[in-house]
């Protein structure tokens, strides 16, 4: 996870690294389920010797799951804000596999017509998945949204998967490259 | 046949035009669906999807080949026992709602239960329930011109389990509607697919197909994948995302 992530959460209040946890698990949903306590109090105790957290002073009759309160320090601030108007986008990763359809037929080594026929039942597996996640999620759920987002991309990757058997099967047709 | 399956069909073809023209829309498909099973056929427009859709719920006949419908076979039947098969036994839900324009919502559930020689009063009920079950039963008395896309849609799904059909057939019905319409028609699907209906969905949308528990591709009339989305768990939702890979640098 970007430790921005974790600075950002903490842009409203200093808060517990369970309240952290609780702020990711409302703004993912079902998509949180991968994340692991252990990675938010190490990621707090990265930030924290980086200087972008500091550990506040407990209020007194504090027990002991609420003696680490942290907040960000005037750095963490700096940093937050410039995460927020950073214009960086996920890169879609489709050439590593464009090259292995291509090697392989290249190669002689496996169909690339098979190999995007796989590709595709896996993805419509995933998105099946995300689908019946959206199902159940609440409509105006911050989850519901990333859902979306996460289908609406699966869709894209099949489409050009589609585009990808068009092509490769056009190639392996026994007249490729002859008139008749 | 065994019992549990709902429609099987052998070397199914249709036919349109000929010589020059001639059109294979459905060039030899076999199809097994179990009862209770959710398939969405996929494909390009042209594919034959819509044509294979109308062979099964006996709105058009077959070319060749044999198609069974709960153990009868559609071929052997006449027209008259065909049209008594697609009332009873058959709910269709389209792109286009297909609801009479000059009957409430009530009424155009009721009507295929009168059709099928329903009394008045129990297709009344039946109606009232079923408008009730898909979320309308205070829209009962509206017009579909006072309804909106995915009101529509419900209730034309509402009418299709009228007479509780062995088999629900879908063409594109969320093709009309927008994405918040849409997964309220895909979660009545998916409650009717819990409680036990038959589902075979058309769709050019891989959203829609990917509800199916599986899922059939079709090119030029004919099957060229078939994938089970189902079976096995497919490890966490957070996979989806890339937040956990990066957790352990």
């Amino acid at each position: 996870m970007q430790q921005e992530v974790v600075l950002a959460m903490l842009a409203k209040e200093p808060a517990h690294p369970y309240q952290l946890r609780a702020r990711l698990d409302g703004a993912l949903g079902p998509l949180s389920d991968g994340l692991n306590a252990g990675h938010i109090y190490v990621t707090l105790n990265r930030l924290e010797k980086a200087g972008l957290v500091a550990l506040e002073e407990p209020g007194t009759g504090a027990t002991r799951s609420e003696r680490k309160l942290y907040g960000l320090t005037a750095a963490g601030q700096e940093r937050v804000s410039q995460w927020l108007s950073e214009l960086s986008w996920p890169k879609p990763d489709l050439a590593e596999f464009h090259l292995k359809l291509i090697a392989a037929a290249a190669a002689g080594l496996a169909d690339p017509v098979g190999m995007v026929a796989a590709q595709r039942r896996e993805l419509l597996r995933r998105l099946r998945e995300a689908q019946e996640a959206a199902l159940v999620e609440p409509e105006d759920s911050d989850a519901s949204l990333l859902l979306e987002g996460i289908a609406l991309r699966l869709q894209a990757d099949l489409r050009w998967l589609e585009a990808c058997q068009k092509i490769w099967a056009a190639r392996r047709a026994p007249h490729h490259g002859s008139e008749r | 046949m065994t019992s549990d399956c709902l429609v099987r069909a052998r070397g199914l073809r249709k036919e349109y035009g000929r010589n020059e023209g001639l059109v294979r829309a459905v060039d030899g498909v076999d199809l097994d669906i179990g009862r209770g099973e959710r398939v969405a056929v996929m494909g390009p427009s042209g594919c034959g999807k819509s044509t294979l859709l109308h062979l099964l719920g006996g709105l058009d006949r077959a070319s060749d080949g044999e198609l069974w419908l709960g153990g009868r076979q559609m071929g052997e039947l006449s027209e008259r026992a065909l049209a008594g098969m697609r009332r009873k036994d058959v709910g269709f839900v389209f792109q286009a709602f297909n609801l009479m324009e000059e009957l409430t919502a009530q009424e155009n559930v009721e009507l295929p239960a009168l059709l099928a020689g329903c009394s008045p009063r129990a297709a009344r009920r039946r109606a009232r329930d079923l408008l009730e079950q898909v979320g309308l039963g205070d829209r009962a008395g509206h017009q579909p011109s006072a309804l909106s896309g995915g009101q529509r849609q419900r209730v034309a799904i509402a009418r299709a389990l009228a007479n509780e059909p062995l088999l629900i057939l879908a063409d594109e019905p969320t093709g009309n509607l927008d994405s918040a319409a849409t997964r309220e028609v895909l979660r009545i699907f998916a409650g009717l697919h819990a409680a036990g209906h038959t589902l075979v969905i058309v769709t050019h949308d891989e959203r829609i197909g990917a509800t199916a528990d599986r899922l059939i591709s079709m090119r030029d009339g004919v099957f060229v994948d078939e994938t089970w989305l189902t079976g096995g768990t497919r490890g966490r939702l957070s996979t989806l995302i890339g937040l956990e890979d990066s957790a352990h640098e």
